[in-house]
């Protein structure tokens, strides 16, 4: 096999692995003050985010990484790291998509998120971020109409800073724990949602990330507020290129819904999951919590994980309004030496709060996949209900399940429920599914899907399609 | 259609086929009978092609030799095996893997794939053909059926997949007499020139209503006497002690 024909092969398994030859500016590697006001000067912020980022720095020096996960990781060397990086095109901004560099048009193409075509065809309107920066928004004008702001966060920083102000950090502090306080000192770009009150957002809004520069941290911030009475229904999905380091990517990610609004926000995390024997693939290590701050309001976070080395994350719902309600659907899929350690927090504060979670958890190869979950009853939420569901599915004899969930309670009219089960693959069912013609990875595909099925049904239908092939294609040679 | 010379089977170093031999042509119904322990479902295993069994001998299907092919090559080549006991698979919807399962046949015929459409009518002509009623189908494949509806679903996935060889590994077992004439008009509805049977019963009952061409005695891994249908009207008043 020459070069050439590796690469194919090696693409063939992680079709996302390719990587842009594209001139960066960077800011000086390592974590410093300095480079946290290359960051605020470059965005061109005013300085009372410089300030918040400063302070956030200063915090940061009292933290220790936590250490109580699951999976172990090497100590990763915070002055070693990239903080900033983004394509040379992006530092005159461009205005329009036919100014953005071709080579970036033709990166999110080959990534299925072709720009151009997308703002004409589906009715999804794309944020897309490109390391340390967005390099283009969609649907911007549609949306501006209805009162929607969608937009890059630099963008609403200098734009919409009152509106940053109020909410930025309010659902995740600054001091909140290690990586979120990171992300508050040095974080670069993301997305920011606004839905004025009263108005349902007319179409999906997603931002699609991607890490394409070696040795760079990205750590991208995400703000969404729905006003009273509101509704949006928000997409992210994430690719990195195959490369033999690990890459960190810590992200936050805060959502507030006021009296009545809604938000539902879906994951396709499809970051580089390291090769088979485990090397290189990111680490997924984001903050993403939600507030329903209003009564009536409702949030809903459902998550298909099915990349990084490993996964670390628990989007969390903080029930403060009476009868808000939250929701985690989760699906897990860890193959090969992929780790996970993810669930989710619901935090009951207000009366006739409800909540439900749902996790599948899929492990293969040698691969290690943890639930780890906590219902909290505050002593005020009277009649506050949740569900807990928690399923895991074994394939092979080398991989691990676990499920850890936290129960507090200080209502005695509470109703929680927990159930769990774990199962095996059946040769039986496998059997079943190849005398109808199905081949080996059909079948697991198959029987796996069922198993996600109550997850799946949650994703928004443009996504539902590819999230099944994505489920099928992560689990490819997991059995022999 | 299929001829097996001296099939031999073994699991767990047991020897359960010890050296079979059949003939059946294009057409035919062969019934198999024979006890407890025979080697009934072993024999509707190694020619569907279930792993785990270290089989030797010599077996020809459509002029191939059967046991080169994967199990899912075997499906695609018109092997059909209604299992005595169907997998339950929670969260399928029993629609889609039936249309899953017809797509991956056609696909490997190259021929082209039935879309929602063309599937729900096809289906829906076939399940009314066999009195069976569609609700089931929206149901999850197998999971809460009862014994019936899972023998039902077989022969429904059978007809719709249309092989040239079906396999029925005691489809009779556990079924009441209404299911029972339900399965046995949907054999006969199948029988034509160009498809084969192969029936694995305990018991002469379900033989009254498919009437087969053929009917061997299995015990111990062999055959011992093969003859007409009337053979198993002899069987069941004689029972298999006479032939052991």
């Amino acid at each position: 096999m020459d070069a050439r024909e590796k690469e194919i092969e090696k693409l063939k398994d992680y079709k996302y692995g390719f990587s842009t030859d594209i001139e960066n500016t960077r800011a000086p590697k390592g974590l410093n003050e300095e480079v946290i006001k290359f960051i605020s000067n470059i965005k061109k912020e005013p300085k009372w985010m410089l300030d918040w980022r400063l302070k956030a720095f200063e915090r940061l020096k009292q933290l220790k990484e936590p250490n109580w996960q699951k999976p172990k990781y090497p100590k990763i060397d915070y002055q070693d790291l990239y903080y900033y990086s983004a394509p040379k095109s992006m530092d005159d901004k461009p205005k329009s998509l036919d100014e953005l560099d071709p080579k970036l048009l033709e990166t999110y193409k080959k990534l299925g998120i072709p720009l151009q075509e997308q703002a004409r065809l589906n009715g999804i309107a794309v944020d897309a971020v490109f390391d340390s920066v967005s390099v283009a928004t969609t649907f911007k004008g549609e949306l501006n109409k209805k009162g929607i702001i969608f937009c890059s966060m630099s963008e609403a920083i200098q734009k919409h800073s009152e509106l940053v102000k109020k909410y930025l950090g309010s659902v995740i502090p600054l001091s909140d724990h290690y990586f979120a306080t990171l992300n508050s000192a040095v974080f670069t770009d993301g997305s920011f949602v606004y839905i004025p009150e009263g108005v349902r957002c007319p179409m999906e809004l997603s931002t699609y990330f991607r890490i394409n520069a070696t040795e760079t941290g990205q750590f991208e911030r995400t703000l969404i507020i729905a006003d009273k009475g509101s509704y949006v229904s928000y997409l992210e999905g994430c690719t990195a290129p195959m490369r033999d380091e690990n890459q960190l990517h810590a992200a936050n990610v805060e959502l507030i819904a006021l009296d009545d609004a809604e938000i539902k926000y879906s994951t396709v995390q499809n970051w580089y999951p390291g090769d088979k024997d485990g090397k290189g693939g990111i680490y997924n290590f984001v903050t993403k919590r939600g507030l329903c701050k209003g009564k009536n309001s409702k949030i809903s976070w459902t998550q298909v994980e099915t990349g990084s080395a490993i996964t670390w994350k628990y989007p969390s719902c903080i029930l403060k309004g009476d009868n808000s309600v939250g929701e985690f659907y989760s699906i897990a899929i860890t193959n090969n030496h992929q780790k996970a350690d993810t669930g989710t927090k619901m935090i009951h504060l207000g009366k006739n709060t409800k909540s439900k979670i749902i996790s599948k958890g899929i492990s293969a190869g040698f691969a290690d996949n943890t639930y780890r979950g906590l219902v909290d009853i505050a002593r005020n939420a009277d009649n506050a209900r949740n569900f807990t569901q928690c399923d895991s599915l074994l394939m092979g004899n080398k991989c691990g399940a676990h499920t850890v969930p936290y129960i507090k309670n200080k209502n005695s009219s509470s109703n929680i429920e927990h159930e769990a089960t774990t199962s095996k693959i059946s040769e039986e069912q496998l059997f079943y599914c190849n005398q109808r013609g199905l081949n080996q990875e059909e079948a697991v595909s198959l029987i796996v899907n069922g198993f996600c099925k109550e997850v799946l049904q949650q994703l928004p239908m443009e996504f539902a399609v590819e999230a099944q092939k994505l489920v099928g294609i992560s689990l490819e040679g997991s059995v022999g | 259609m299929l001829q097996i010379k001296n099939l031999k089977a073994q699991i767990d170093n047991k020897e359960i086929l010890k050296g079979l031999n059949l003939e059946i042509n294009p057409g035919e119904v062969h019934a198999i009978m024979g006890p407890n322990g025979s080697g009934k479902s072993t024999l509707s295993n190694v020619l569907s092609g279930k792993k785990g069994y270290s089989v030797s001998g010599d077996v020809r299907y459509l002029n191939e030799n059967l046991l080169d092919l994967e199990i899912e090559e075997r499906a695609h080549k018109g092997i059909f095996l209604a299992f005595q006991y169907p997998l339950e698979i929670p969260g399928v919807n029993t629609n889609i893997f039936l249309k899953t399962s017809l797509n991956a046949i056609k696909k490997a015929k190259g021929e082209k794939e039935l879309d929602a459409i063309e599937f729900l009518k096809l289906v829906k002509q076939k399940a009314s053909e066999l009195k069976f009623d569609e609700k089931i189908l929206s149901r999850q494949l197998n999971v809460g059926f009862s014994g019936g509806e899972k023998k039902k679903n077989e022969i429904l996935q059978m007809s719709i997949l249309n092989p040239k060889l079906s396999i029925l590994d005691e489809t009779d077992s556990g079924l009441d007499i209404d299911a029972l004439k339900v399965v046995s008009e949907g054999v006969n509805a199948l029988r034509s020139k160009e498809s084969s049977f192969l029936i694995i019963t305990h018991y002469q009952r379900l033989l009254e209503y498919i009437k087969p061409d053929f009917v061997h005695v299995l015990i111990n891994g062999q055959i011992v006497k093969s003859g007409g249908s009337e053979l198993a009207l002899e069987l069941e008043s004689k029972g298999y002690e006479s032939l052991s």
